[in-house]
């Protein structure tokens, strides 16, 4: 299904795709979000915008989004399914589209467990398989989750999905993937990927299934600044593969930061062999300003154009 | 064999350590003992198998109520010993004798000089 | 069954303070099993609560008694003679039981001695585990007899989610990924096809977010 989306434009037309991550502030200044879209603008094709991501209190994402546009950069909003029930879902998509968004991550969000609000109440009304099936239905059917026709102006987001190859069951991983290819995603961002071995193993299934062929796949990655960093990331987040190479060569180098940047480019030039693969998902958290480099050095510059 | 040990200590038999319950500990309390040691088989050794050591349990989890609830678990104690060891008896009547004067008499016996308690239980 | 945890002997005395006889109410049922509030229990709390106040140097008047259930009326009509002559009631069944108790004696003070956790059952001796969220729209049949709407942290009907590794859950590594044992029993089952159905939104009206729920039989009402 046609958007207006300009990511749904390039992937389509076959081009390698380059996504980037803004996390909005924990504040209330746009000041830093422009400043790094600005920064992006001309080596992505289009941004995410966090949804206060690890349940962290964070300028909205919709907002960002508004902020990011005014820039001249394609925002991709992240909606998660542990904040919103079904009717503020629903009535801040239909803001977000009359904004001028056109991508839309659907996922279920990090346990409030992790944020600054760990006493919160979560939602979690419908999840995030049911959010993408609920919006394709409402673009392609026009009607809202309920089933109640929307007369007129339905948004038309081009719509995607996470998938993490490093959580278990590893071989319901694929499937799982389908089912939200089935619901209605179009395009896949992955977690971050630092053990290449088994997301090879995840894009071979992923292949032996067609997925690849219904679905745009990005991989996911991440620079490093440190090897504490790496082993917080090896040791504390749950659904995460760091192997103990990459650690050690964080700890070796005699500059990490260049050394992180490095294995990110190297990362990227592998995840571009892998078939199946349509883009990379460039995930700099809290590192913005490295990734016009990364993308330079990666040969992914300068990006393609489209109308 | 004849013993000297504390001429302040009253015994109360039970057929098993493992049979010491709750209330009966926190009865002696209410009733008026200063402390109240349970002398239960050497661990291992208990003709129930586990007798003594849900003894231990239940008087581990009465010493914490003891404290939540001002009386001081340090009044209440659990030991292992068996029907063959006399002197270690005298010993541990002695050691919790000690102990308790060092804590000073059951703080309720200051109230219950001015109040006359009622027995409620009815079920 | 019902599993409930007594609140901290210090909370409940704080809601009697002002008391100088109250009745100590235990429940037969699904505390009684759970161990916190039987008529050991209750006998238990009111000779701490009595213990508590003499060395207050505020001695407290304590009557028990054990109903069968707290949570059908003909149970409670019985306290009717011990609730007349005292200032409080203390409920040591769950909060269902304190309900009833208050509607019944609607003039007296009823106060809880418990906190109402869960319906689950006992996995060991001494410990009790959530197994049903009570939505009323069971789904059981197709989760392959683990229920992910309470024993997923998000509830999620189409996991397991991002955050499942190792077969736990991301919020602790204490907490088992009910997607995972789904997944697993499943598979042993040969029914992982079933898994790939997408589950639509549940009706949550049928759940608690419907508003007090009620169950009628009219083939065993009488009158």
């Amino acid at each position: 299904m046609k958007t207006e989306s300009k990511l749904q434009k390039l992937l389509d037309s076959g081009h390698f795709a380059v996504t980037a991550e803004i996390g909005p502030p924990k504040h209330a200044s746009a000041h830093g979000i422009r400043h790094h879209a600005h920064m992006l603008k001309d080596y992505v094709d289009a941004t995410n915008i966090t949804d206060c991501q690890t349940a962290i209190v964070r300028l909205s994402s919709i907002a960002s989004a508004v902020h990011i546009l005014d820039c001249g950069l394609e925002p991709i909003v992240q909606m998660t399914c542990r904040d919103r029930n079904r009717i503020a879902i629903q009535s801040d998509l239909l803001g977000a589209y009359s904004l001028g968004v056109r991508n839309l991550l659907c996922l279920s969000g990090d346990h409030q467990k992790f944020g600054n609000e760990p006493s919160a109440k979560n939602v979690y009304d419908v999840d995030s398989i049911q959010l993408i099936y609920l919006m394709r239905r409402m673009r392609d059917e026009k009607m809202f989750f309920s089933g109640e026709p929307i007369k007129e102006h339905e948004p038309r987001f081009f719509i995607g999905a996470v998938a993490n190859p490093f959580a278990d069951p590893f071989e319901f991983r694929v499937a799982r993937l389908e089912k939200k290819v089935e619901a209605g995603a179009e395009f896949i961002q992955t977690q971050c990927i630092f053990d290449m071995e088994r997301f090879e193993r995840f894009m071979e299934m992923v292949r032996e299934r067609g997925i690849h062929e219904r679905v745009h796949i990005l991989a996911g990655v991440t620079p490093l600044k440190s090897w504490r960093a790496a082993k917080y990331l090896q040791t504390s987040v749950s659904g995460m593969i760091v192997p103990d190479d990459i650690v050690e060569r964080l700890k070796k180098a005699e500059d990490p930061k260049r050394e992180g940047i490095e294995i990110c480019i190297e990362q990227i030039k592998h995840i571009r062999n892998i078939p199946g693969v349509h883009g990379v998902h460039i995930m700099a958290i809290a590192w913005e300003e490295v990734v016009p480099e990364i993308v330079e050095r990666s040969g992914l510059f300068p990006r393609p154009k489209v109308e | 064999m004849r013993l000297q040990y504390s001429p302040n200590i009253r015994i109360v038999e039970m057929p098993c350590s493992g049979t010491i319950d709750h209330r009966v500990l926190l009865q002696a309390f209410e009733d008026g003992a200063d402390g109240v040691f349970v002398a239960g088989c050497m661990e291992g050794d208990c003709h129930f198998q586990k007798g003594n050591y849900r003894a231990k349990k239940r008087v581990n989890a009465v010493k914490k109520l003891l404290d939540e609830i001002g009386m001081g678990g340090e009044r209440l104690e659990m030991y292992n010993l068996s029907a063959a060891m006399g002197p270690r008896f005298a010993e541990i009547a002695n050691e919790m004798t000690e102990r308790i004067r060092r804590l000073g008499p059951n703080p309720l016996k200051k109230q219950s000089a001015e109040t006359t308690e009622k027995e409620g239980d009815v079920a | 069954m019902i599993i409930a945890q007594q609140k901290p002997i210090k909370d409940i005395a704080a809601m009697i303070a002002d008391c100088k006889k109250v009745l100590l109410v235990g429940c037969a049922g699904c505390v009684t099993v759970c161990l916190s509030g039987g008529e050991k229990e209750t006998e238990v709390l009111a000779s701490s609560l009595r213990i508590m106040r003499r060395l207050q140097g505020n001695p407290l008047e304590t009557v028990t008694y054990t109903a069968t259930r707290q949570c059908d009326p003909e149970y409670i009509e019985t306290l009717e003679n011990l609730v007349k002559d005292v200032d409080a009631v203390v409920s040591l069944a769950c909060g269902v039981g304190v309900q009833y108790l208050a509607e019944r004696f609607h003039d007296k003070w009823v106060v809880p001695a418990q906190n109402t956790m869960f319906v689950g059952g006992s996995t060991a001796h001494g410990v009790w585990e959530e197994r049903c969220g009570l939505c009323g729209d069971c789904i059981l049949h197709r989760t392959g007899g683990i229920c992910p709407i309470i024993r997923c942290s998000k509830s999620i009907l189409n996991g397991p989610c991002g955050g499942s590794q190792y077969g736990k859950c991301e919020i602790s590594k204490d907490v088992d990924c009910a997607w995972q044992l789904i997944y697993d029993r499943m598979k042993a089952l040969g029914k992982l096809d079933k898994l790939l159905e997408i589950q639509p939104p549940k009706d949550w009206s049928k759940s608690r977010d419907g508003g007090p729920r009620k169950a009628i039989r009219e083939d065993v009402m009488i009158g």
